[in-house]
Formats: C-alpha cells, sequence, structure tokens
C-alpha cells in the first residue's frame, strides 16, 4: 500500500506522521483509526553517543535541538519514570523573557524567540500564547527598579512596555485600585510573554526526537554512575548498565539526588512550589498578572482554569506537596489584588521540587568529571527556559564548549564571584 | 408541572413550600432539599451542557462528585459559577441558572461541536490550528477560550465575609456516615475531645438515603438519635455543612465550614469559615463513591447512578422517573429497584451483568441476566434503551451501578498510593498514610453496613489507646450485612457508538483507547492527553473506570497501570475562604509611625513603605503639587531647620560584656574600639560579601550599644544577628532586644538644629559643639526631665540630629520639636524631601542597597576590614567582585539642565550601540535638586571613579529617551562636609 | 508542619522561619590557609539530602531560638529539635 503522503521516515527513526487540520479532517472520516503512536517505546541499546538523564522538558528539548540542530542521532533519554513528568508536567505554564542581569536576559530572550516558532518548529500545537505578561508597581523605588529591568530587556531585544495605574485601570479594570493595602501605581508588561501548554512542549519535543531516532526510555531510572579515573562512561540503570561517550544530567528537582550518585556537591537545595488551578470559568483574565508584592500571580488556561501560584513553602523537601500557610497566603493575595475571584473555587493544589540554585540562576555546564555535564538549578522559572536550556545544553555537549548566551550559567562561579543574583538575596536559596 | 416527581416519604419538611426558579421558571420545593432533589421533583431533567461537545446532561448522582449538574446559583455580585446542584441546599427564592451554553439551554448553539466530535478526538487540538501562524492567537485561541469555561464570574467584587478560625482535638473523624458515628459515639463516650465533621447539612451519610435498620430503627433515625448524643457532649463538636478538604503534615486539617450558603442573605455573617484543625489522631469515614458503567451515549440526563436514585426516592421523596431500569454488576444495584418499586415507582427492567439468579424478586420488573446496555435513545432526556441483544426497552430513567470506589483521597494527600482489592474490586487506602491518621468503613472498603460500624468503632478504639485515653465500654450498634457480591465490569463492549468516561470533560472509551494507541501510557499521561478527571469533580467518577479500561488496552492489570494522584482539596473551596479577611486594606497590617496622627493634621499625605506609613511629604497653603512641598521642605531645611519622624528605622539594642567584639564580627568595618559616648557608621555584609545594610551604632555605655537599621531590613538584620549570636558565637556575652518600636525618633537638620533642640533639651545638657560634636552620643533629659536620648549623626548633610523619646511620647514630642521651632521657621518634612537631600548628599539607600552590589561598588571598599573576623569579609574578595573595572557609585547631572534624569535608565558610551554588550551600568536614584536647580542623579557605572567629567549617554527606550549625563562626584552638596561638623 | 520547640511545646510552623542546613553552624576559620576555598563550600555547597536532614529553623513569631531539627525531606517527619546554641556548642564554637 502506498504510503500516505503526508508521512515521511526520518533516517534511523520512526514513522513521523505529519499533524494539520486536513488530517485530522481524514482521521475523522475514517474513525480515528490510523493515528500513529506519537512515538515509540524502545528498549535501551547498549551504547549512546550521549545519554541524557530525565525525559522532562529540558531533557527532551536538549534532544530534540541535539538531533535537529547539531545531527546528532544516537542518543537515549532516561526516564525514571513517564516522559514529561518532571516539572514541565507540573507548573503555571508562564513564558517569559522580562529579565534584568547580561548573564540571564539574552539567554532568556533566545528562549522567546524559540517559543515563537516552536509549533512551527516541532509540528505540535503547544498552544503558546502570547498574550501578554504584566508585573505590578507599588512603589517609587519598585518602579525605579523595574526601569532599569525594562530598559535592560530593550537592550538585549525584548519588548518591555511601562504602563501608569489609569492605562492599566482601563485595561484591567477588575484589579483592586480603589481599596488596596499596596496602591497600584503602574506597571510594567512584557507582551510578548504569555503562556504555553506544557506537557504539549514535552510531547512536541519528544515526537520530535524520536522521529529524529533518539531512544526515548521510559521507567529507566538512573541508579548510578560508571566512573573511572575520573572519566564518566556511561550510567547504570533499572535496566541495566548503558555505555555514553557522554552523559547529561538534566533532572531539575532530583539534581541532588542524581549528582549524588556521581559523589557531586551542588550549589542547590530542593524545595517545593505549590501551585493552584481553580474550576473552569469562562474568559476572566487577558493575560498573566503578577503581584510581587502580595507574592500571587495568576493567568488562564485556554480551559478555562485560573492558574496560579506565589511563594516557595521555604524548606528543604523532595516530597512534592507543600503545606496550608503557603496556600492561604498566596489566596490572601489574590483576594487582596483581585476580589472580584472571591467566589471563583480552587480545584487543585500539586507542588514540584525545585532545584534552587545559591543566586536564583542555573547552570548548563561541564562538571569536574570528564564526560559527565549538568544542566540544573533551574529554581521555578524552568518552564520559560525550556527551549533555550536544551538549545544550549545541546550546543555545549555537541561542541564541547558554551552557548555564547550561556556562558556565565557556570558551576564555578561562586568561586570567581561572578554571581547573576536577580532578586539580590544572596546565598540563601529559599529567597530566590 | 409543579413538583410531579414528588413522591411520599423522605426527610423533607413539607409543612413548609419555598419558591425558586431555574432558568426563569417558577419550581417548588420543602426545606431539607437540595437543589438537585428539588429539580427531580420538578420533573426538570436537562440542567446542563458539557464541557467540550456541549451534550444535554441531568442530574448524574446526588453528592459532591456529581459531573453534570453545574449552575450558576444567585446573581449580581453573589453569582456563583460552577455550583454542584445536588449539594447546594434549597432556600426560600433561590435563583439558578444553567450554564455553558450560547442560547437557550434546549438549544444550545455550540451543540454543534457534537455532531463535528470525529474530528475532535482527544488531543486533537495538538494537531492543528498551527496555521497560518498569526491565527492561532487571534482566532483560534479566542474561539477556543470563550466556548471553553464553564461559567462566568460577575467580575464584581465578591460582596460576601469569610473567617479563618483554629480548632485542636484528640480524634478528628471526616464523615458521619455509620462508621464516623460510630468512632464518634467511641471516643465521645471516653472523654476524647472529638472533632465530628461532615459535608452534608444532615449527619448520617447513606444511612438517609438507605432503607436499612440499626439498633431495630431506621438508619436516619438511628443517626438522628446518635447525633442528638453527641450534641449534648461538651466534648464534642458537630460540624456539619463542614467539608475536612486536605491532610497536611503532622495531623493539620484543612476544612471549609459553609455557614450561610444555605440561607438567601448571609445576613453580615461571614458566608464560610476556613479551619486548621490540629488534631492528635484521625479517623477518615469518607465513605465510598458509586461508579457508572460505559457504555453508548451513557450521559442523556435521566441516566443516574443508582445509589443516586435511592437517595432521591428515599431521603427527598423525589423519583427521577416514572418507568425506570436498573443496569447492574453487582448486588447493591438490586436495592435500588427494590426501594423504587417499594414506593410505588414502576421499574420495567432490571439489566444485570452476571449470569446468576435474582438477588432480589422485583415485582413488575423484567429480569435480563448475563446482559447489558447498548444504547440510549433521547437527545433531551432518556427514552429508551438497547440492550445488546436489540431489546429496546422504554424508560424515563436509568440507574446504573458499576460498583463502588471507596474514598480514598485523604489518605493520598501526601502521596500515599492505594492499593488494589481484587474481592471488592477498588482500590482501598494503602502504603504509608497521614500521620496519625486510620480509615474505617467503607472508604476502607468496609462497605456492609454492620462492618461499617464495627470498624468507626474499633478503629477510634485503637486511635484513643494510642494516645493514652482508655475507651468506655459501650453496645455496639447492631445492623446486618447486606448483600454485596460484584464482578468488575467497566464497559459494555458491543457499544458502537460513544460512551462517556468522563461526563464533564467529554471523555470517551475511545479517546481512553487512542490515548494508549499513540503512545500515551501512563495513566498520567493518559489524564493530560485526554483531560480526563480534570474537570470540577477531579474524576470522582470516572478516574477508575478510565484506567481499568487503560488496563484492559494495554493488556495489564489494574494495579500495573497504577492511580493518577489525589490531592488536595477533596472538593473545591472559593478563593473568597482562603483569603478570609486578608483582603482590601486589611491584606496586610498597618504600622503607623508615632507621629502619624499629628502628620495627618498638618497636610502630611502618606506612602506605603513595607507595612509602614509614613509622611511622603506636608502640603502647605496654596502648594500645587508635591514638588512644590517637597523643595519647600528642602530648602527650609538647608535653609534653617526641618524636622523628621525616622522612627522607621530598625533599632537594635545590643548588651553585654562581649558587645563590642559581637558587633566587631556582625559589621564589616572596626567597632572594636568605639569610645562611649560616640557614634559610627558602618556597613553590613552577607557571608557572600555582598553589602546588606548600612546604619550607624551608638555607644551609649559601657557595655551598652544602640544600633540603627534600613527600615526595609530590620527584622532581617535582627534575624541574622540572632543567628550570629546564638549559632556561630553562642559563648559570647550578648544580648540583643529589637526596640524598633519602643523609641519614636526625630531628625532635626538644618543650620539651626542646635538652636531648635537646645530649647527642648534641658539646659544641664551641654550642647555645643565642642561638649557634643559630630558623631556624638548621650542620654538626656527634655521638656524639664523626660529621659531621651541624642545622637548627632546627619542623613542630610546638615548639622544634624536625631532625638529619640519613649514611642508613646512620639506624637507630642512632633509638636514640641514643631513649636519650638516655629521661631526658626523651622518645618516637617517627609520621605520625598529626606530622599532627595540623601541624594545631594550622595548617601546611598534602597535603590543602592540593592544586595547585588559591594561595598567595592559603593566606594567604601576599604571600609571592609581583613584583619579581624567577620561576616562576608573573606568571600567579598573573590575576584570578579573586587575588579578594577567594577561598576562604581557616581553622581550625575544632566548637560542640558533643563533635562529630567530617569531612574532606571542605562548608561552607553557616546558613540557606541545601545545594547547589551555596551551596558555599562545603570541610573539608581534621581532627584530635583531644588538647591542646584536641575536634576541629579545616582548610578553605578563600570569604573565610575576614574570617569569623572566623562559625558555618557543615559538611555530609557522604555520611555524613548535618550540624554547625555556627565559623570560626577555622588557628594553634589558640601563635598568636604562643613556643614555637618558645624 | 508542627515543631516541638524544645522550651515552649508544639508550635505551627508558620511561627518559624527555615534557613536551610545546620552546616551553616559551622562556619570556617577566617585564617585558614585555603579560606577563600572553604567559604566557599561553607556558603554554596549542600549535601541536600532526599531522608534525613538537620536544618536550621528561627522562632522569629515567637521567643527568637535558632533550632536544629533533624527533619526527613521525603516525609516531613521531625524526629528531633535542639537549641541551635546548644548545637553550636557541641560543635565546638566558642566566642
Amino acid at each position: 500500500m502506498a504510503r500516505d503522503a503526508t508521512e515521511t521516515r526520518d533516517f534511523g527513526g520512526s514513522v513521523k506522521m505529519r499533524y494539520s487540520a486536513f488530517k485530522i479532517f481524514m482521521q475523522g472520516l475514517t474513525g480515528n483509526k490510523s493515528w500513529k503512536p506519537v512515538w515509540r517505546e524502545p528498549d535501551p541499546k547498549p551504547e549512546y553517543d550521549i545519554i541524557i538523564i530525565g525525559a522532562g522538558g529540558h531533557g527532551l528539548s536538549t534532544a530534540y535541538y541535539l538531533a535537529k540542530e547539531f545531527g546528532m542521532r544516537n542518543i537515549a533519554v532516561l526516564e525514571k519514570g513517564w516522559l514529561g513528568s518532571g516539572n514541565i508536567g507540573r507548573n503555571t505554564t508562564i513564558i517569559r523573557s522580562n529579565y534584568l542581569l547580561p548573564g540571564n536576559q539574552p539567554f532568556y530572550e533566545m528562549s522567546m524567540k524559540l517559543w515563537e516558532n516552536l509549533e512551527q518548529d516541532t509540528n505540535y500545537n503547544s498552544m503558546v500564547s502570547q498574550r501578554s505578561i504584566l508585573n505590578l508597581i507599588h512603589t517609587d523605588g519598585q518602579r525605579d527598579a523595574f526601569v532599569r529591568r525594562g530598559n535592560a530587556m530593550f537592550l538585549s531585544g525584548a519588548d518591555a512596555e511601562l504602563v501608569d495605574a489609569k492605562q492599566l485601570r482601563d485595561e484591567l479594570p477588575f484589579l483592586n485600585f480603589d481599596d488596596a493595602r499596596f496602591p497600584i501605581k503602574g506597571g510594567l508588561f512584557q507582551r510578548r510573554g504569555g503562556t504555553a501548554r506544557h506537557d504539549a512542549v514535552a510531547w512536541g519535543y519528544a515526537r520530535g526526537a524520536d522521529s529524529r531516532g533518539v531512544d526515548i526510555i521510559q521507567n529507566c531510572e538512573v541508579t548510578g554512575f560508571d566512573i573511572q579515573g575520573g572519566v564518566c562512561r556511561g550510567v547504570e540503570t533499572s535496566r541495566g548498565p548503558i555505555r555514553a561517550r557522554k552523559v547529561a544530567m538534566c533532572v531539575a528537582g532530583s539534581s541532588g539526588r542524581v549528582a549524588a550518585l556521581a559523589g557531586m556537591r551542588l550549589p542547590i537545595e530542593s524545595h517545593v512550589l505549590q501551585a493552584f488551578v481553580s474550576e473552569g470559568l469562562k474568559p476572566t483574565l487577558p493575560g498573566v498578572i503578577t503581584f510581587g508584592a502580595g507574592h500571587f500571580y495568576v493567568s488562564q488556561s485556554d480551559k478555562g482554569g485560573l492558574v496560579f501560584g506565589g511563594d516557595i513553602d521555604g524548606y528543604n523537601t523532595y516530597a512534592q506537596r507543600g503545606n496550608l500557610p503557603v496556600v492561604e497566603d498566596v489566596a490572601e493575595g489574590g483576594m487582596a489584588i483581585m476580589p472580584m475571584i472571591g467566589r471563583a473555587r480552587l480545584l487543585r493544589s500539586w507542588g514540584g521540587v525545585m532545584d534552587m540554585s545559591m543566586d536564583g540562576t542555573p547552570f548548563i555546564d561541564k562538571t569536574h568529571i570528564e564526560g559527565l555535564y549538568f544542566n540544573g538549578g533551574w529554581c521555578y522559572g524552568g518552564f520559560k527556559a525550556t527551549p533555550a536550556s536544551g538549545y544550549c545544553y545541546a550546543h555545549l555537549l555537541a561542541k564541547d564548549e558554551p552557548h555564547p548566551n550561556a556562558a556565565q550559567m557556570r558551576l564555578d562561579r561562586f568561586m570567581t564571584g561572578n554571581l547573576i543574583d536577580e532578586k539580590g538575596q544572596g546565598n540563601q536559596p529559599n529567597l530566590h | 408541572m409543579s413538583q410531579s416527581n414528588r413522591i411520599n416519604g423522605g426527610l423533607i419538611d413539607r409543612s413548609q413550600t419555598w419558591d425558586f426558579t431555574f432558568n426563569g421558571k417558577k419550581m417548588q420545593g420543602h426545606p431539607g432539599d437540595t437543589l438537585a432533589s428539588a429539580l427531580i421533583a420538578n420533573g426538570q431533567k436537562l440542567v446542563g451542557r458539557s464541557f467540550k461537545y456541549h451534550r444535554p446532561r441531568g442530574i448524574f448522582t446526588a453528592g459532591s462528585e456529581e459531573p453534570n449538574a453545574l449552575v450558576q446559583l444567585r446573581a449580581g455580585a453573589h453569582q456563583e459559577p460552577n455550583t454542584r446542584a445536588t449539594v447546594a441546599e434549597l432556600f426560600d427564592g433561590l435563583t439558578a441558572t444553567s450554564q455553558n451554553h450560547r442560547g437557550p439551554l434546549e438549544y444550545d448553539f455550540m451543540a454543534v461541536t457534537d455532531f463535528l466530535s470525529p474530528f475532535l478526538s482527544a488531543g486533537f487540538y495538538y494537531k492543528t490550528f498551527m496555521w497560518p501562524k498569526a491565527f492561532w492567537e487571534k482566532i483560534y485561541e479566542p474561539i477556543i477560550r470563550s466556548s471553553a469555561g464553564l461559567g462566568s464570574l460577575s467580575m464584581k467584587e465578591d460582596p460576601d465575609s469569610y473567617d479563618k478560625g483554629f480548632l485542636h482535638c484528640d480524634l478528628l473523624v471526616i464523615g458521619a456516615g455509620p462508621s464516623g458515628l460510630s468512632a464518634a459515639l467511641t471516643a465521645a463516650r471516653s472523654g476524647a475531645r472529638v472533632i465530628l465533621a461532615d459535608e452534608d447539612f444532615r449527619p448520617g451519610g447513606r444511612l438517609n438515603s438507605e432503607t436499612l435498620e440499626v439498633d431495630g430503627m431506621s438508619g436516619s433515625d438511628w443517626a438522628a438519635h446518635t447525633v442528638a448524643e453527641l450534641s449534648a457532649m461538651d466534648n464534642v463538636r458537630l460540624m456539619t455543612r463542614t467539608t475536612v478538604y486536605g491532610a497536611y503534615d503532622h495531623g493539620t486539617y484543612g476544612a471549609l465550614e459553609k455557614c450561610t450558603d444555605h440561607l438567601a442573605s448571609s445576613g453580615g455573617k461571614p458566608r464560610q469559615i476556613l479551619w486548621r484543625i490540629y488534631s492528635k489522631r484521625a479517623v477518615l469515614a469518607a465513605g465510598a463513591t458509586e461508579r457508572p458503567i460505559a457504555f453508548g451515549n451513557n450521559d442523556r440526563p435521566g441516566v443516574m447512578m443508582a445509589s443516586a436514585v435511592r437517595t432521591y426516592v428515599n431521603r427527598f421523596g423525589a423519583t427521577p422517573g416514572q418507568q425506570v431500569a436498573v443496569f447492574t454488576n453487582n448486588d447493591d444495584g438490586w436495592r435500588t429497584a427494590k426501594d423504587l418499586a417499594d414506593k410505588g415507582v414502576e421499574v420495567n427492567a432490571v439489566i444485570d451483568t452476571r449470569n446468576q439468579p435474582p438477588v432480589i424478586e422485583i415485582p413488575g420488573a423484567r429480569y435480563h441476566r448475563d446482559a447489558k446496555v447498548r444504547d440510549t435513545i433521547g437527545r433531551k432526556g432518556i427514552k429508551a434503551i438497547t440492550l445488546a441483544d436489540d431489546q429496546v426497552i422504554p424508560v424515563d430513567c436509568l440507574a446504573v451501578s458499576g460498583g463502588w470506589n471507596p474514598n480514598v483521597h485523604l489518605t493520598c494527600h501526601q502521596r500515599g498510593r492505594p492499593e488494589w482489592r481484587d474481592d471488592i474490586n477498588a482500590f482501598v487506602p494503602g502504603g504509608v498514610l497521614p500521620v496519625g491518621m486510620t480509615v474505617a468503613g467503607a472508604a476502607n472498603g468496609q462497605l456492609s453496613l454492620a462492618s461499617a460500624l464495627q470498624e468507626g468503632h474499633d478503629q477510634a478504639a485503637a486511635q484513643l489507646k494510642d494516645i493514652g485515653i482508655k475507651v468506655a465500654k459501650a453496645k455496639l450498634p447492631q445492623a446486618e450485612d447486606e448483600a454485596r457480591e460484584s464482578v468488575a465490569f467497566w464497559h459494555v463492549k458491543e457499544s458502537d457508538k460513544r460512551a462517556w468516561v468522563d461526563l464533564q470533560n467529554d471523555v470517551t472509551v475511545k479517546d481512553v483507547k487512542l490515548a494508549n494507541h499513540e503512545g500515551f501510557r501512563s495513566v498520567e499521561l493518559l489524564k493530560r492527553y485526554t483531560t480526563m478527571g480534570m474537570a470540577t469533580d477531579q474524576g470522582k467518577t470516572s478516574n477508575i473506570s478510565g484506567l481499568a479500561i487503560l488496563a484492559e488496552e494495554a493488556g495489564k492489570t489494574i494495579p500495573e497501570v497504577g492511580t493518577t494522584i489525589f490531592r488536595p482539596p477533596y472538593t473545591p473551596v472559593p478563593m473568597g475562604a482562603l483569603g478570609g479577611r486578608a483582603r482590601g486594606k486589611d491584606f496586610r497590617p498597618y504600622r503607623l509611625t508615632p507621629s502619624h496622627k499629628w502628620a495627618e493634621a498638618n497636610g502630611g499625605s502618606f506612602v506605603t513603605v513595607g507595612n509602614w506609613m509614613r509622611a511622603e511629604w506636608y502640603t502647605r497653603g496654596n502648594e500645587k503639587g508635591w514638588r512644590d512641598s517637597v523643595d519647600r521642605e528642602v530648602q527650609m531645611t538647608r535653609n534653617s531647620v526641618g524636622i523628621c519622624d525616622v522612627t522607621t528605622l530598625g533599632k537594635i539594642d545590643v548588651q553585654g560584656k562581649d558587645a563590642a567584639a559581637f558587633l566587631n564580627k556582625v559589621y564589616a568595618n572596626g567597632f572594636a574600639k568605639l569610645d562611649v559616648g560616640k557614634v559610627r557608621y558602618g556597613i553590613m555584609l552577607r557571608e557572600d560579601g555582598i553589602c546588606y545594610d548600612d546604619g550607624t551604632t551608638a555607644r551609649m555605655s559601657e557595655n551598652h550599644y544602640v544600633m540603627t537599621t534600613t527600615t526595609a531590613n530590620a527584622v532581617l538584620v535582627f534575624r541574622r544577628m540572632e543567628f550570629a549570636r546564638q549559632c556561630l558565637w553562642p559563648n559570647m556575652d550578648v544580648h540583643l532586644i529589637s526596640t524598633t518600636d519602643g523609641w519614636a525618633q526625630f531628625a532635626v537638620a538644618g543650620p539651626n538644629a542646635r538652636n531648635l533642640l537646645r530649647k527642648v533639651v534641658d539646659d544641664e545638657h551641654d550642647m555645643s559643639n565642642e561638649a557634643f560634636p559630630f558623631m556624638a552620643c548621650g542620654e538626656v533629659t527634655i521638656c524639664g526631665g523626660m529621659p531621651a536620648r541624642l545622637f548627632r549623626i546627619s542623613f542630610s548633610g546638615e548639622l544634624a540630629y536625631e532625638i529619640a523619646v519613649p514611642a508613646r511620647y512620639g506624637n507630642s514630642m512632633m509638636s514640641v520639636l514643631n513649636e519650638a521651632g516655629a521661631e526658626f521657621d523651622a518645618c516637617p518634612y517627609g520621605t520625598e524631601a529626606l530622599g532627595v537631600m540623601r541624594i545631594e548628599k550622595g548617601h546611598a539607600a534602597g535603590n543602592e542597597l540593592n544586595g547585588q552590589t559591594t561595598a567595592h561598588n559603593l566606594g567604601m571598599g576599604r571600609m571592609v576590614s581583613q584583619k579581624k573576623e567577620c561576616i562576608g569579609n573573606v568571600l567579598s574578595q573573590r575576584p570578579e567582585l573586587v575588579r578594577d573595572d567594577a561598576i562604581k557609585l557616581m553622581g550625575f547631572k544632566p548637560v542640558n539642565p533643563e533635562t529630567k534624569l530617569i531612574a532606571g535608565s542605562h548608561f552607553i558610551n557616546k558613540g557606541a550601540e545601545a545594547n547589551m554588550d555596551n551596558d555599562q551600568g545603570w541610573m539608581t536614584s534621581v532627584a530635583y535638586s531644588p538647591i542646584l536647580g536641575h536634576s541629579i542623579g545616582l548610578g553605578f557605572i563600570k569604573s565610575g571613579d576614574t570617569r569623572k567629567g566623562e559625558i555618557v549617554r543615559a538611555v530609557s527606550p522604555l520611555h524613548g529617551t535618550e540624554m547625555e549625563v556627565e559623570i560626577c562626584s555622588a557628594h553634589f552638596i558640601d563635598p568636604e562636609g562643613e556643614r555637618l561638623r558645624a | 508542619m508542627i515543631i516541638n520547640h524544645p522550651i515552649l511545646g508544639p508550635r505551627d510552623a508558620a511561627e518559624f522561619v527555615c534557613l536551610g542546613d545546620a552546616c551553616m553552624i559551622d562556619r570556617p576559620d577566617w585564617e585558614a590557609e585555603d579560606a577563600m576555598q572553604q567559604f566557599h563550600e561553607y556558603g554554596y555547597l549542600r549535601d541536600n539530602p532526599a531522608g534525613q536532614h538537620q536544618e536550621l529553623w528561627y522562632h522569629e513569631q515567637g521567643d527568637r531560638s535558632w533550632l536544629v531539627l533533624t527533619r526527613n525531606t521525603l516525609t516531613h517527619e521531625i524526629t528531633k529539635v535542639e537549641m541551635a546554641r546548644d548545637v553550636a556548642r557541641s560543635r565546638g564554637r566558642d566566642k
């Protein structure tokens, strides 16, 4: 039988089915019976060029860009659970590049540009929605800091817009302008910021990587490293040893645990960040709103749920759950800034383990062990970084030199003093 | 059609009839009704539309697990979207409207999606809407968003109030069904402090819905008797309408009590109370939820859970149909048929998937053994069913029973995983339960009444024993063990029509199969891809069936497939309740300065500084804007004298024999040798070597120091000093007390400062420049004997003092100072003038001490001693932090004096392109200097100390502006410091 | 969480502020040859264990004691609560 004209076979990989409205129409007429599996379920091979530990967003995007941009195919992504089960599967879906410091801003703007073409690139609708992100301003000092930030964004090619309270009232009349404990004096918009459908990002990258020959191996936990004479030659897993020329850690909240298997101590602590979603509602919020003074940020998903969050609980944990004081603190912030949500109901809360770094900035770097690479320390901002993190990590793995936009995200920066501390909180992870 | 389906019996009060409306249609009900039971009594089948396909939907359950019957309750600002009709208590005058449709409920325009369903299979949206690129945000997404969502918020401020409360108990019993009542009774009679909470307004659980007997009386009567006994006991708190929604660490539970939701108006009382319950032990007696069976068109109005049909008939005296069939895979479903028949409702068929004799003889009903319902007919309400053997049976209600799922949710809130039990085909609590929790009754898989009563008692007794409470002997309530045999049966394979698994989110058996086929084989992936279990009911009736079908499709057992994780809350909790009273102006407490009242009476305008309210300026006479006031305050202060309340600065009393040595460790500059009666400026570093805070410390006596911190860092500095004292140098003899709120402190600044204070400070204190020079301090008396502290320190750069009095005299002190200053034309000044003067003087404040800058950056690098042990000095010397070309704090003035500088501008060298690579630094603070007559600024710029006189560009693309500025000294005024030493 | 304060008894964790790993008690010798290296490790590197963790909490809304908790980061179970000052002394810290 002649192959469907919209199918292509990439070398080394599985059948790739091109998605389109036409495809959906044809499948609908024939009972949706011939959709292809989105990815294979391969058994691990004995050896790969590169093993990526962790099939979360960053691990999958790393594999995708390694295959697509750097022409590497003999790659395995090992995942102890199901693909996308990392923090890509539990976050508040915000994308933005409103950073301040030179070590960060170009990187996140690179990520934003990758987001803007993600769907066309992966042929998967990740629902990237540039519906804007707003940071509210309540004091003159805050405005000065946001002006500095907005200008830094402009200078690295991003967009920013400063608005006063009157403009905000016209645009978001439901905010608490008249009875606020901390009066709203204005805000900084990034109109290109917004949200994306987090799971779909993982699936899009997984599908793209798989179709280019990358083996995504689920239910395969790394239990040790094969390190001889300071050189990493592979990993031990729940499905047996696998050799590799390069091994790339990419496990976010599990960084401490996995690095310990290689005998490494990291400038990272694991903390829980709770996030929340309300029952579905008709369109309520146009974009992402951040109320920093009240530890509250919120957006509305395409399904209608208000997706919101606040501060981390503040204690070290791997338990993926938090406690009541933060739940109430976040809701108080929400009620303070937009009291019209009082009759919306919190539907579900969850907790993700955050790899909080010592200055709030991540690492994409080689380790002191040859052949072992590290990507982590994303704090609670890893989602927006998914494309650039993957791209820059792939660059490092393929070329053994850092991508210029991630060149400062080094593990040794605390020794040299080249800190990248956006919040100015110092070496206390739970304050970032 | 008033109450056409009302039948005899039930626990409703027929002596009163209430009016309510649904979609404007007038209906009647009785006290004791829910909105759902009243709608059923009035024969209203169609109550809503589903999420994706906008399918007509009716009432499906009788409890908080309801997926279909969601309505908007009340109107105006009280409008409450997505309210389950099954748990909304009826009240006189209730108004409800259906939601998620365009046009009338009966003729929803959006129902067109139902006919397009072949093209809208699970995850279809991930495969399309990508071309052309710009269409996603402009066209596709807005359409998706407006058709998604369910109910609407009013967009008005929630007019109700909410409270929060805290409770403590020995034993928390969650659920007041048979096992919960039994547990509470045992604990209460033993004298334990008991909280018994139930989400229903009538305790009793299934006892109110069944015809079973306990101790020879009807179950509902026994429940009422038990409740009466418990209510009379002082050690019991019975909380109805209270849902324990989450299990948190160490025996803490979150609970929501609905106080006035069942009333037409809250009458000014809190609508709901959010309780935090601290329990020593807890018994979860949350019961079980009946699950459906999936078959073709199993979502039509009139298809209902069998147990819900019993509830409506037995508890509410309302029948969901006049011609009912029962479809079951277990014995329990038969009781629906029996109870209906006993009430005189026609039961025309019982369809059991099992091949066995009838469980109960049902008069008038035809028994179909080893049979299945394949399809249903009737778009807006079921009219008939088709069996797998193609028999068509006319019905107006189909009661479905697929077995029972224990409500294990709270056992999983700390990530415990339930275990599968083959004998009851259900998950029961397993693994590690939350600390202190045990589970009893149906929630633990004890599905029969007698076993539930027994286990409630047993679990309570075991828990009490564990915390040392002797269990009182008492007779256990007696009941029969009803028949409960069941088989695993999840969906009808003979159905070729869509068979719903998740009713609200429109997930069908085909969707589950497609997800598995496409590779979404983990149950978590299944959930995420199909949205199964993600609706407002969180899959209470759908999750287990969905994963059973997934298991079947994947050729695995159900325990191999596993479950998704149940997370709090058990049922949704309003944001208003979680926020409580902390909203509006009460969001955070206000801290008022001691002179707040004086400031209010004297033209003060206030600004939020952290939680403090400070006077930002004092408007006088015909001043038109804030600049007029601020300019005047600066000029009056610099020309004569000004007075400012600076109480908000943190004050820490440091005492002890090792106080000096201690200060020498927490400050980066030397503090070991400071004479009594002297003040010193100090900078504090974090351990990472970054500047953290600055302030002055005064040595009041041999072993007594008074430290000031910045307003913002008062709490944090104190915390860090306690850390240093207790954890780093635990044997030092030093003690700390925060005295920020104990002393009111005022800056008196300007050439006439001494003259003014001379009038206030008692004569015996020599205030001459020789006796009390710059940086002197001492205890004095004022106004004829009042103790005060006097410090000669200056933030403005003028001859200045700060005078401190006990806080209760603060307001009077402000009056006294201003009255004494009248002859010098003294003025009070606010934070704005303070800010202008500190910029004129080049003092760093919050914008410069932002946690990212070092003493080196601030031009104070040499103050950081390397000759002593102190916090931060080692890491402050890291190579990148002491670079020669580091940014330095400098002054900036516009080349064109008419130009207004902008804080937050970035510096770019002349001729260079404005981009991040060429970024030289940024402007931190700007002000208009009324003394110099132009705008001035402070800022950090690379190698600033070597670039004085250079012209650079200050760019603010955010404002679309760019201006030339000259780098200069940060000390715009009196660089030699002659004024402050005058 | 509930913290069983050695002096005050059980208190809600919301009254406390968590600083992190109790290794922060072990501040290095500033005069050591490799002081910079030691302070780097002290300031930045953490074991971050999944399991028993000794950590510093400050009773800010209470008696201002610094405590050392032994708490499991997987279950949140607290098995020991000590006064940080006692721990610091037992680890040889002086003045």
